[in-house]
């Protein structure tokens, strides 16, 4: 039976954040959290794959006890179980600590459920965009690992992904179990359905696993087992803009902002 | 990894190549790195990992590099993150550099993620400034929160000090003439790794229309929902083409499929710093003013007043985008635009 793995992450939602117009600075307070959007591309490929052949998909999240909301939302668009790995000893992980601790819920998961094929990653996050963790799982646990996969098919045995690259596109075959993370926007995620949500609250769908159930070496997670630390963060000053904002006749406001940007040298006419 | 962080001597810089020849970002890590190498008072190499390619060599020899670390193997015929970060790994522990630098391509980023956890170190993902602290770290300066942030990352207790850069934010150095950095040639025992991830074929982008990219150009004009229907976006060319500008787009209508995904300007698409950036039908979500907000002169046309665009803009048109772009495009015409600009 094919049983992929989805790593997703919560993240902040970027369409709240805001600006505030008289610092500069982001303002965080109060956002709304929501599943990383290239976590969501890679749970609807996981979820054609299962269409398509048959099998399992575990979803599996670290953080914080209020990230079940997502893994209930991820149970509600068709994934079949779904594990939290939740400790306070986990916090402030970054991505070698996360690499980590993900690495050692992959074998926990396949003793407990039986061995994977596929583990899936989203390109990225939003949030703190590294594009790491995917490839860091691969390395721990020396899968193969094919990154930016926008298509799959599964063929005796093997995956053969398109991977998007700057230049074109590649095509790309792994034995299985491999590690893929998949590019952002490449397909559209499906909306979570009312029964779907419903058999999220059914006992033991979701799961919630600490350190000590992984038996993780606690010197290499969290924040004190993070080879990298944050030292500082500069808030990034925007630029002042003009502001200049112009309403009533399109023919004299294009005249006028032709002007300001002849003035501002950015457009250049040939006198 | 963890232990005597004392010996571990020496930048390098990750030689990335592709269709023969070293990738530009690579080219560009060289000058950052030698200004640290230089602060630091120890060497800057290349690392170059290739198999029946030796001209590679030559296209880097000329650039401000001490030494290049030369691994060359049947194995290493084509790119494969598997053995080239094993070949890496090896590296490391025999020459133990105290940093190591990649360009933050798809390549550099995937083949650095795995590289740190084989060899347990940590690993800033693109970078946009790196600063030698008085300690001797390096402070790894990257953006974060859709570049509404800059945060300091080091690396004290683990070597190599590892991290990807972003592509064009520093500028390929000068070739020294004469200059010839020692080679070092390197035989690394791969042959019992088989990578069991091959690329089996390749599909160049074919390119659907001669308008820039919007990161390649001084001036940007992006469209977004405003304009209403994919059909609009032909007047963004248009406007594009007689500014001699590179065109974006915002995720909505990429997500929408009006334009593909490389022109999309944002958090999630690319970052752009023109001199001017002209903004069509974009209300300005923070994803999109992420990738933009650092452009010189930030122009908006927007239906709606209280767009949040036109908090983030020099200029502003309030009015329909369709309209607008066309009236833009008649008085352009009536003017000789420089085509250097």
């Amino acid at each position: 039976m094919l049983r992929v793995i989805v790593c997703i992450k919560e993240v902040p939602r970027a369409d709240q954040l805001e600006i505030d117009p008289k610092t500069g600075t982001l303002k965080r307070a109060g956002v709304e959290s929501d599943i990383n959007p290239p976590d969501l591309n890679a749970l609807e490929m996981a979820l054609q794959l299962k269409e398509k052949y048959g099998g399992e998909i575990i979803v599996v999240t670290m953080g914080p006890p209020f990230f079940r909301k997502s893994l209930e939302k991820a149970i509600g668009m068709g994934a079949d179980r779904a594990i939290l790995l939740t400790d306070r000893r986990m916090a402030g992980a970054d991505t070698a600590a996360t690499a980590y601790t993900l690495s050692e819920a992959m074998q926990r998961i396949s003793e407990e459920f039986g061995k994977y094929d596929l583990i899936f990653f989203g390109e990225e996050t939003t949030d703190s965009s590294t594009g790491h963790i995917g490839p860091g799982v691969a390395g721990h646990l020396n899968l193969p690992q094919i990154t930016y996969v926008s298509s799959i098919e599964l063929k005796d045995n093997k995956v053969i992904a398109k991977r998007v690259v700057e230049d074109g596109y590649e095509i790309w075959e792994s034995t299985l179990p491999a590690v893929i993370t998949v590019n952002f926007g490449s397909n559209i995620p499906r909306q979570p359905t009312i029964t779907g949500l419903l058999k999220a609250k059914r006992a033991n769908v979701i799961l919630e696993w600490n350190a000590d159930y992984l038996k993780l070496d606690i010197t290499k997670i969290g924040l004190a087992g993070s080879p990298t630390i944050v030292s500082k963060i500069d808030n990034v000053i925007l630029p002042k803009r003009k502001n200049i904002i112009l309403t009533g006749n399109t023919k004299d406001n294009v005249k006028q902002l032709i002007d300001y940007l002849i003035k501002d040298g950015v457009i250049e006419i040939d006198s | 990894m963890i232990g005597d962080i004392s010996q571990y001597k020496g930048i390098w810089v990750f030689l990335e190549h592709r269709n023969g020849h070293v990738r530009e970002p690579s080219l560009q890590l060289i000058s950052k790195a030698k200004e640290l190498a230089d602060k630091r008072g120890v060497y800057l190499a290349g690392v170059l990992l290739h198999y029946g390619n030796e001209s590679l060599i030559d296209e880097v020899i000329g650039y401000p590099l001490n030494k290049i670390y030369v691994v060359e193997h049947p194995k290493l015929k084509n790119y494969s993150p598997e053995l080239y970060a094993e070949a890496l790994a090896q590296l490391i522990n025999i020459y133990k550099p105290e940093a190591v630098f990649f360009a933050a391509t798809k390549n550099g980023r995937e083949l650095g993620g795995r590289l740190h956890s084989i060899i347990e170190t940590g690993l800033a993902a693109d970078c946009t400034d790196f600063q030698v602290l008085p300690d001797g770290n390096i402070d790894m300066i990257r953006p974060a929160f859709g570049h509404t942030i800059l945060a300091h990352i080091l690396c004290k207790k683990h070597r190599p000090q590892m991290a990807s850069a972003r592509p064009g934010v520093f500028e390929i150095p000068q070739n020294i003439s004469g200059h010839k950095a020692e080679i070092i040639k390197v035989n690394l025992d791969l042959d019992k790794f088989n990578p069991r991830a091959k690329m089996i074929e390749f599909i160049p982008k074919k390119e659907e229309s001669d308008i820039p990219l919007p990161d390649k150009a001084k001036i940007v004009v992006s469209g977004g929902y405003g304009l209403g229907k994919p059909e609009n976006f032909k007047l963004i060319e248009d406007l594009a083409k007689l500014l001699n500008a590179g065109m974006g787009a915002s995720r909505k209508v990429v997500d929408l499929g009006w334009i593909p995904k490389d022109r999309q300007v944002g958090q999630t698409g690319k970052t752009v710093r023109p001199k001017l950036y002209i903004a069509v039908g974009i209300s300005g979500a923070v994803q999109h003013l992420a990738g933009m907000q650092q452009s010189s002169i930030i122009v908006a046309i927007n239906k709606d007043p209280e767009a949040r665009i036109f908090k983030a803009a020099d200029y502003g048109i309030v009015g329909d985008a369709v309209e607008i772009v066309s009236e833009m495009i008649q008085q352009f015409n009536q003017l000789k635009i420089k085509r250097s600009s």
